[in-house]
């Protein structure tokens, strides 16, 4: 590996995504291809932070700078390798939002960050998002997996009604439905005929991956 | 700037009182004192003393002036020669309690006497423990001649960590014995005066007594400039006044003989104003360390060993339950982190159950964590910056994500106390897929993997020979051939 992909891991590692940005735009100045970046570099350089998370080395806001840090670097790799026509691999594509007339933050980003430092292609709507939007980002992005988050019992409810309009834009069959949040549950994943539920951000990891395994 | 969290049960005034009462209770009725050399030294120096009666009638100016030459902080070294341990203001520390005659094994109901390899693993798993500032000689093993048995675990520790001890000796000659075993690994009597590497306890008997022993282990302490701590025990209406400030006020008495022998003996010797008082239970006529009460004596003694410009040590952070439950992990809460509150420059406790008579290991690694979280406690909160918040909180406005901001990440682990897995907060998920462990099955776990992961940092091998040869003579002396293997 270049000195200058070791170092674009090194600020990974360390979560500067100032830095890591920077170090992307050098690494493609200076000819490296970006599939070589991220499959040498970022890929590899996220296994590790994980590793150390695992291992009680590093907590939970290193892990989301270490994920910042690698999204500030594809944000430089990203247009590089529409341009040159290529594809990075990824374990799966996922939607994430928190639902229509809920704007609990933490919990759904934090799912968004480990699934990304996972190896997911995330695509985060934020919080507040209606059916419609979920269904549109489905459509853009050809996404297979959709995660949906809501932390009131009010609005619990509005995650049926996402699946439900998945249903009618006739994506349902294709995508897996991940749902989580505090008053949620397995047996509400089954009501509301989500695929999965997952208690928190690390499970989310593993059931996703569970999914999408299933779904390939 | 921040702000020391601090508990305070008397006022000044009170404080002066119980001073001024403990001054007079020296020369009305007197101290009992079964040492002859405590009794003519004190004479020497003015007291009248009764050597029929062994009572000695000590001027309330002479106990006065020994306080005047008491220094008011030391520290103590780990045997690297690094101070590790500062006996002064409300520096707190703590190491685990002592000196148990059994050993509960985990899950065990019963206990068991203690044997040399237990005190191996213990000192192991106390080494492991950065909780713990020092070590003590928690255990008495049962496998060697009660007559060495003091000396003997001081001999293990030696051997096996590098952290201060807290220790005692059980015998006027010992005493002698475990000095020689602390010089050895000192180099020098001088580098040991210089450099301490263990304290000894002094008991006096309530009320206003002290035994040959413990009288003469004061004096020799003070003697060859090794720190002693002082360790008034009287008992809420049974060896004591059944108030608590009366209590305190024998404590007070009691201490203040000790100080006024050793600094005779020796002034500007380092000396600690300690105890073990408790409230004795008027219904099964036991002694609980971890009652409320037993606490507050000790925290008020604290007091009173700061207003006289003394370093303070209790023995808190205990519980009176005669297994790993629940009673278990509230007594030693609250002693804790009441002393903590109360800057008791060392707590002795951690591991400690049944009355300060049995220790267990798990306990020990539980009661760890308990002091994780006293000492974040009295550290407080700190003004980290300044405007406190509005930069970070006006930078993340509403968006709501503090987790991704340097900001948290530059703060975190100087804000929290970050517990090992032995403190649960898993989702429940987890914690059921690790096994649906309880706390004491948790401890369990951690206390094997930090002794499997002991890593020795031995002596060198001329210094083990002679600490092996000193215990050695002890031993035969005592009757016994050879030391026990200590696997």
């Amino acid at each position: 590996m270049s000195e200058i992909l070791k170092q674009l891991q090194e600020v990974v590692i360390l979560g500067e995504p100032d830095q890591a940005r920077e170090l992307a735009v050098q690494a493609l100045e200076a000819g490296v291809a970006p599939l070589i970046a991220i499959e040498e570099a970022l890929n590899p350089g996220m296994e590790i932070v994980g590793d150390k998370y695992e291992s009680g080395e590093y907590f939970i806001p290193d892990l989301v700078m270490a994920a910042e840090a690698m999204k500030g670097a594809m944000a430089v790799f990203e247009p590089a390798l529409i341009a040159r026509q290529e594809q990075r691999q990824v374990l799966g594509t996922i939607v994430i939002g928190t639902v229509e007339g809920d704007i609990h933050e933490i919990g759904k980003s934090l799912v968004a960050t480990m699934l990304t430092a996972a190896g997911f292609q995330v695509h985060d709507l934020g919080v507040d998002v209606p059916a419609n939007e979920f269904v549109k980002q489905v459509q853009e992005t050809g996404a297979n997996v959709v995660g949906m988050s809501a932390l009131l019992t009010t609005t619990m409810r509005n995650q049926e009604v996402v699946i439900e309009a998945l249903k009618e834009a006739g994506l349902r069959e294709q995508i897996k439905v991940i749902i989580g949040g505090a008053p949620t549950g397995p047996e509400w994943a089954q009501t509301i005929g989500a695929d999965a539920y997952a208690e928190n951000a690390n499970e989310a990891v593993s059931v996703v991956k569970q999914l999408v395994g299933g779904a390939g | 700037m921040t702000m020391r969290p601090h508990l305070q049960f008397l006022t000044h005034e009170t404080i002066e009182r119980v001073v001024a009462e403990g001054y007079d209770l020296l020369s009305d009725p007197g101290v009992r004192v079964h040492s002859e050399r405590a009794l003519h030294l004190l004479a020497e120096h003015g007291a009248e003393v009764d050597f029929e009666a062994r009572v000695v009638h000590i001027p309330a100016d002479l106990a006065r002036q020994a306080v005047e030459t008491v220094p008011s902080s030391f520290h103590l070294y780990d045997t690297d020669g690094r101070p590790t341990v500062h006996y002064g203001s409300d520096d707190v520390h703590f190491d685990p309690g002592s000196a148990a005659i059994e050993i509960l094994d985990h899950s065990a109901k019963h206990s068991r006497l203690p044997i040399t390899a237990d005190f191996v693993r213990f000192v192991k798993l106390a080494d492991g423990l950065d909780a713990l500032d020092g070590v003590a000689t928690s255990l008495v093993c049962a496998d060697v001649p009660q007559e060495v048995a003091d000396l003997y675990r001081l001999y293990l520790i030696l051997l096996y960590t590098r952290k201060p001890v807290v220790t005692g000796a059980f015998a006027v000659e010992t005493w002698g014995v475990m000095r020689d075993l602390l010089v050895t690994v000192a180099g020098s009597e001088e580098a040991l005066a210089e450099k301490p590497t263990a304290i000894f306890d002094a008991c006096p008997s309530p009320p206003l007594s002290w035994s040959e022993i413990t009288c003469e282990n004061l004096m020799d302490c003070a003697q060859y400039q090794v720190p002693a701590e002082l360790v008034s025990m009287p008992l809420t209406g049974a060896t004591g006044p059944a108030t608590l400030l009366g209590a305190v006020v024998q404590h007070t008495a009691e201490n203040l003989s000790g100080v006024a022998i050793h600094q005779l003996v020796n002034p500007g010797a380092p000396i600690v104003w300690g105890g073990s008082p408790a409230a004795f239970d008027m219904r099964t006529g036991t002694t609980p360390m971890g009652a409320i009460e037993t606490i507050m004596i000790d925290c008020a003694y604290a007091e009173v060993g700061k207003y006289l410009g003394m370093p303070t040590h209790a023995y808190m952070g205990m519980s009176d339950s005669k297994v790993v439950d629940g009673q278990c992990g509230f007594e030693s809460g609250i002693g804790a982190v009441l002393g903590a509150l109360s800057g008791i420059n060392m707590i002795s406790g951690p591991g400690m159950l049944d009355f300060e008579s049995c220790f267990s290991l798990e306990k020990l690694v539980i009661d760890a964590e308990i002091v994780g979280m006293a000492k974040r406690l009295v550290a407080g909160m700190a003004e980290r910056e300044t405007p406190l918040a509005l930069e970070i909180i006006r930078q993340v406005g509403h968006a709501g994500n503090f987790l991704s901001t340097r900001h948290t990440r530059r703060w975190f682990r100087e804000e929290l106390f970050i517990p090992s897995p032995v403190v649960d907060r898993d989702f429940r998920h987890q914690w059921e897929d690790k096994g649906c462990l309880d706390v004491t099955e948790r401890a369990h776990q951690r206390v094997e993997e930090i002794i499997a992961a002991y890593e020795p940092s031995p002596l060198p091998d001329e210094v083990t020979r002679e600490l092996e040869a000193i215990t050695l003579r002890a031993a035969q002396a005592a009757g016994m051939d050879r030391l026990p293997e200590r696997r």
